[in-house]
Formats: structure tokens, C-alpha cells, sequence
């Protein structure tokens, strides 16, 4: 037995340590990996009816994979340009989320993190309570307000600064508004976290060796705040990339999240296949594309759990 | 390095809604001195020093440094380098990085930065410890590390907030000459916030005791010691005996008091109260231990005490020995040990005897809490 688990042993009882060691294997391996190693299986074999199942054709096969770049065998075109197309925007569109989520959650943070007072505990709550309305519900509420007789619309044309309504939706910016909105919380709160821990003090002797405040915020906040920041934006990256409902509902007619191909793969055409390797491609993209800017920023592995 | 630039305080207010921080501060610091300001937690001094380094605007009144009103002038224009308590290193940064981060403000190369690192840590006795990170230091290191940050500043008032309190006793005097030689190498203003009498006394060319947001006293430190303004003065820097009582009789710069249970005893009043003292006024007289001495036992006059003795002890260097005080204080008198016999005379009563011009009279007033 290697050491840390003897100690584990030592320190918790063989009963207590047993239990505690079977329910985490249990959600790792039981409700992640193996179901995830299921999907990656599908993701290599093709969509067939039941009783072919196990039969001579269920053989390993890299058609899925092909059919997100080169499309349907025989088609009119050389690559799949509509789903690239749609996997691309949703990345870029993730990591556009994802910044200007930062660019808005560092200062209500930083903010919360260095004043000192009852009033952030008020501030905090009013951040927190909205999330208790579910999802869908805040999606739709979002609708309401960016739709074409929404509230906004119906503000700026009445005030003259439209003449027409604007179409928010049909221009993605009720869709980026509900991503930003909905994880804005996982943005805030390492952050929050970490700063709240800085000691004032260097902020006042940085300020005090002369100092501007965004030099301040350069030197000493963003580098003692990093682990929480990549926190933040690994999850909301994360996430947004993977989001389906508000792309559901806040999404323009004509502009498709990568997870609604997903979702039209398993549900609609019923190629669990098929979907299962959009999945596994959207993963194993997102877990590099966050590798490498962590690398770029020099950021580690154990940051990110702080 | 620009020597000698002074610092002053006018009327200055500084109040935190109802409570009054600061009241009416009127200080004058000369440039290139070191200047203490001496307070029990929570008399203002601090608040004072936040508001010369800029972090804190006054209510009323000025700061001036060298000549120059500082209303509105932000910490970062401010010709002054403040060493915080904690010290308020940066902990992601090297010692050389830290040291140099006003340059780096300023725009200066990495590698005029670098040669200006070596020499200041040549100077706080550091040297090859610059790229090291803060936490790789000892305390007394970290210590130097933050002097040297706030000197490359090259400020013109380099401010002090307790900055030794956070090191063990022996690092602490140790840093107390360290920083008394500093100040005078580089010759800026010091200000230096500390409740620590013994720093205030070895390190000061002035100090200004403070209490309760009001500034007691400025004055060197012998004086402050032998010639205290308020009975606060007298009772918070360095030990002493109380005495309370009405003023009987004024002689010219001595009063008679008559004491609560000591009898009618003979004092020198303060230089700052002389003129200010009348008969029946309540007044406070303060006698040091080592003032006393023994003298045989029932001798009356204006210059004897008797009283009976609770417990002896015996310190090293002294007998200190305990006796029925003033308003359940116990008296103590410290007798120097040359080596003498020393019998217990606990139970018995003592006559004890000063020179009336080690005893101070002082108009009743509070005393420092023990």
C-alpha cells in the first residue's frame, strides 16, 4: 500500500476510510470516466439499428470524426463548412464571453474583495439570490427585455435614440448578454476569494512608492489575483462553450451553438454516434485551447483549485 | 538625497464622524530629525502618519512638508515613503524587484534598477540577496528590505508605523541602532510612530507623546523623561510613582502638596506648569524608583516618605521594593545593587527620601493605564 493511503488509513479508521475512498472512486470513476470512456466507444463506431448491434458491421471507424470536417460521403462540397463553422464561432464566441466577462467581474470583485463593511455581505446576496430563478426562466427574462418589442427597444425608440427597433437577437447580442449573465457568479467568486486575502497594505505601499492605479492593478492585484482569475475564466470558458439553454433561447435564428448540433445529433436524428464524437471533439478542443493559455500565462494546475 | 526637509502640522483635525481622531495637532519637525511619535493603541498617532503620507485627507487644518501644503496631494506625489507595520512587501516579487519598485514606476532600466538594488542591499548589509523572494528572508531581513524599498524612493520624509513590532526583542533593539544609523547616513526626516517608550527614548531627537487624539507633550527625550508636561507624560514613559494630593503652598518653581496619605511633601513643578499651579489646585507628584532612598526609619520632613512594605524582589541590577501606594498603586523604590546586604523588611515600615529636584509636580490629571 503506498504511503499516503496508510496514512489516509491511519488518520480516518479502515471504516470511515474505506466509505470515504469508495464514494469518491464512485463519482469519479463511476459517474465520470467510465460514462465518459462509453461515449468516447460510441464516438468510434457507427449508428446502427439495434439488431445490428454487436454484429459484423460494428466495427471501430473514424466516420464520425471525418463527417464534422468533410461532411456527408458524396456531398456537394469538400469540407463540412456549416459545422466547422458553427464549432469555430463557438469557440471564439466562448472566449469572447469569457473576457468580457473578466472585464466586468475583476472591478465588482475587487471591489467586494478590498471594502470592508457590512453592505458587501448585502452586495454579495444581491449577486447570489437572481441565481435561485432557474436558468430557462432567467434566459426567457433576458428575451423580454432584448426582444423586438422588448423593454430596451421599446426604451431607446421611445427616447428617439432609434428610429426602428433593434434586432438584439438576430445580431447575437441578447445570446452574449445571457452567457455573460449566467456565469457571471463562477467569474466573481475566485476572484473575490483571492483578493479579499490580499493585504491592503500593498495596494496603499504601491500607491504610497508612487503608483498609478492601474499600475497598481498591473503589478501587484492581477498577479496576486491570477490563480483566481484562471479559475474564473477556465470555468466560464468552460461552460459557455457547453452551454446549451441560452443558446437555445437567446440565439438568433440563424446563428447555431456547437451544443445544439450535439443536441440534434442525439436527440434529433438519434446518431448517439455521431454525437458523441462532436462532444468528444468540443472537449478535447476546449481542455487544449485552456492547457495552452494557461501555459502562456504561466499559470498551474494547482492554481486553478484555489 | 535632499536633506532636511521639515514637516509641520497646523490646527490639524482629524475626525472619523463623531469621533475625534486627532485634535488639534500643532507640530513643528525640524528637517533631517528623527522625530517619534509616542502613544498608547488607539491615541491618533497612527491617523497622524496617514495623513502626512497622503492615504488620508485631514478634516481641518494643514500638513506641510517642507514648506509646501500637501490639500490634495495624492500618497503617490508625496515626497514621503511610508514603512507599514506589516512591512507590506511584495510577496510575488524579488527582493530586487521589490527594493526597486519606485523606479520601476518611474521608468528606469531594468538594469539601473538591478545596480541600484546592489547598492542599497550593500548598505542594509544584504548583499547577493537580491533574487531571492520575501519569504526566503528572516524577519529582520524583510525588515531591511522594506527600509531599503521605501529609501530608494529617495524620499524626502521617510514615515515609520511601528515598523520593529512584528520582531522578537533582542532583533528589536538591535534594529533600533540599525535605524538610528540609517537616519543619520542618509540624513532624510524620519517620523516614527511607536507606543514603545524605550524606542522612542534611544532613537529620538524629539518626541511628542500623545493621548487620546491630543498631543501631551514635545520635547526631547531627557526631557520628556525628567521634566514631564501632564501626569499622562509622566506616567506612560518609563516607570513611576504617583503621588495625588492639593497644592498647599507655592515657593517660587517648587510647591508644597499636601498627599492623600503621605503627608505634606515638597516638589519642583514642571517647567511647562510653573506659573500655572495654585494653591488648592488638585496636582499629581511623580517620583522614579531609582529617586528613592532609603533613610532611617521614621524621619519626618518635606522630603520623606513612610510607608509599609508589601514584598521585595530582587532584579539583577536593583532591589526593587514594594510599598502601600497611592490609590492601590503600590510604591516602588529601586535600590542599585553594589553588592550590599539586602534584609527582607516585608511587614515593616520603610522611610524613604528624594531630592526634591527629582520629584515633579504636575496638575492632576489621567494617568496612562498600566
Amino acid at each position: 500500500m503506498p504511503g499516503f493511503l496508510k496514512e489516509f488509513f491511519n488518520r480516518n479508521g479502515t471504516l470511515m476510510g474505506s466509505l470515504m475512498l469508495g464514494l469518491v472512486l464512485f463519482w469519479t470513476v463511476g459517474l465520470i470516466i467510465l460514462p465518459q470512456l462509453s461515449m468516447l466507444d460510441f464516438s468510434f463506431r457507427p449508428n446502427l439499428p439495434p439488431p445490428e448491434i454487436g454484429g459484423p458491421k460494428d466495427v471501430y471507424t473514424l466516420e464520425n470524426y471525418k463527417y464534422l470536417i468533410y461532411g456527408p460521403e458524396g456531398g456537394s462540397q469538400d469540407y463540412n463548412a456549416v459545422d466547422l463553422k458553427v464549432f469555430f464561432r463557438t469557440l471564439v464566441a466562448a472566449v469572447c464571453v469569457t473576457i468580457f466577462n473578466l472585464i466586468l467581474c475583476y472591478p465588482i470583485a475587487y471591489y467586494l474583495g478590498q471594502t470592508k463593511g457590512n453592505h458587501i455581505r448585502v452586495f454579495a446576496l444581491m449577486l447570489i439570490i437572481p441565481y435561485w430563478i432557474n436558468e430557462i426562466l432567467r434566459a426567457f427574462a433576458l428575451r423580454i427585455i432584448f426582444g423586438e418589442s422588448g423593454v430596451l427597444n421599446t426604451l431607446l425608440v421611445g427616447s428617439g435614440i432609434f428610429d426602428t427597433p433593434f434586432d438584439f437577437i438576430r445580431n447575437d447580442i441578447a445570446l452574449y448578454a445571457g452567457l455573460g449573465y449566467a456565469y457571471i457568479l463562477l467569474m466573481i467568486f475566485p476572484i473575490y476569494n483571492v483578493i479579499e486575502s490580499l493585504d491592503h497594505n500593498q495596494i496603499e505601499a504601491a500607491r504610497d512608492l508612487g503608483a498609478p492605479w492601474w499600475r497598481i492593478h498591473k503589478r501587484v492585484v492581477i498577479p496576486y489575483a491570477k490563480p483566481g482569475i484562471s479559475s474564473g475564466c477556465t470555468m466560464v470558458f468552460m461552460l459557455s462553450a457547453g452551454a446549451l439553454a441560452a443558446p437555445q433561447i437567446l440565439g438568433g435564428p440563424s446563428s447555431l451553438w456547437f451544443t445544439q448540433l450535439i443536441y440534434q445529433q442525439f436527440n434529433d436524428n438519434s446518431d448517439w454516434p455521431q454525437g458523441a464524437a462532436y462532444a468528444i471533439v468540443l472537449l478535447v478542443t476546449c481542455i487544449l485551447l485552456v492547457l495552452a493559455v494557461m501555459r502562456l500565462f504561466k499559470v498551474n494546475m494547482g492554481d486553478i483549485g484555489k | 538625497m535632499s536633506a532636511g526637509v521639515g514637516v509641520d502640522l497646523e490646527n490639524l483635525w482629524i475626525r472619523f464622524g463623531d469621533f475625534v481622531a486627532v485634535r488639534d495637532a500643532n507640530v513643528h519637525i525640524k528637517g533631517g530629525d528623527f522625530f517619534s511619535f509616542l502613544g498608547p493603541s488607539g491615541c491618533g498617532k497612527t491617523t497622524i502618519l496617514r495623513a502626512v503620507s497622503g492615504f488620508l485627507e485631514p478634516s481641518e487644518g494643514n500638513v506641510l512638508i517642507g514648506g509646501n501644503n500637501m490639500k490634495g496631494i495624492g500618497p503617490n506625489k508625496r515626497p514621503t515613503a511610508l514603512i507599514f507595520q506589516n512591512l507590506a512587501l511584495f510577496p510575488l516579487m524579488k527582493v530586487w524587484e521589490n527594493i526597486t519598485f519606485s523606479m520601476e514606476i518611474a521608468g528606469a532600466s531594468a538594469r539601473d534598477r538591478r545596480k541600484r538594488a546592489d547598492e542599497l542591499l550593500d548598505m542594509i548589509a544584504l548583499p547577493g540577496q537580491g533574487d531571492k523572494l520575501p519569504s526566503e528572508l528572516s524577519g529582520g531581513q524583510r525588515q531591511r528590505v522594506a527600509i531599503a524599498r521605501a529609501l530608494c524612493a529617495e524620499p524626502d520624509v521617510l514615515l515609520l508605523d511601528e515598523p520593529l513590532s512584528a520582531l522578537d526583542l533582542k532583533l528589536r533593539q538591535h534594529m533600533r541602532t540599525e535605524l538610528r544609523e540609517i537616519q543619520k547616513r542618509v540624513g532624510i526626516t524620519f517620523i516614527y510612530i511607536t507606543h514603545d517608550q524605550g524606542e522612542a527614548l534611544t532613537m529620538s531627537d524629539d518626541i511628542a507623546v500623545m493621548r487620546a487624539g491630543v498631543i501631551d507633550q514635545i520635547a526631547d527625550g531627557k526631557t520628556i523623561y525628567n521634566d514631564p508636561a501632564t501626569a499622562f507624560a509622566a506616567s506612560f514613559v518609563g516607570e513611576n510613582n504617583v503621588f495625588r494630593g492639593k497644592v498647599l503652598e507655592v515657593r517660587g518653581d517648587q510647591a508644597l502638596i499636601r498627599t492623600n496619605r503621605s503627608g505634606d511633601l515638597l516638589s519642583r513643578i514642571s517647567t511647562a506648569n510653573q506659573g500655572k499651579m495654585n494653591v488648592g489646585d488638585d496636582a499629581m507628584m511623580f517620583i522614579r524608583p531609582e529617586a528613592l532612598s532609603l533613610a532611617p526609619t521614621g524621619t519626618q520632613g518635606d522630603h520623606f516618605v513612610t510607608a509599609k512594605v508589601n514584598h521585595e524582589e530582587f532584579e539583577g541590577n536593583s532591589f526593587n521594593i514594594f510599598m502601600e501606594g497611592d490609590g492601590g498603586k503600590e510604591l516602588k523604590v529601586a535600590i542599585p545593587n553594589h553588592g550590599q546586604s539586602f534584609d527582607d523588611h516585608s511587614g515593616q515600615d520603610m522611610t524613604l527620601e528624594y531630592d526634591v529636584n527629582n520629584a515633579v509636580a504636575v496638575p492632576a490629571g489621567e494617568l496612562a493605564a498600566e
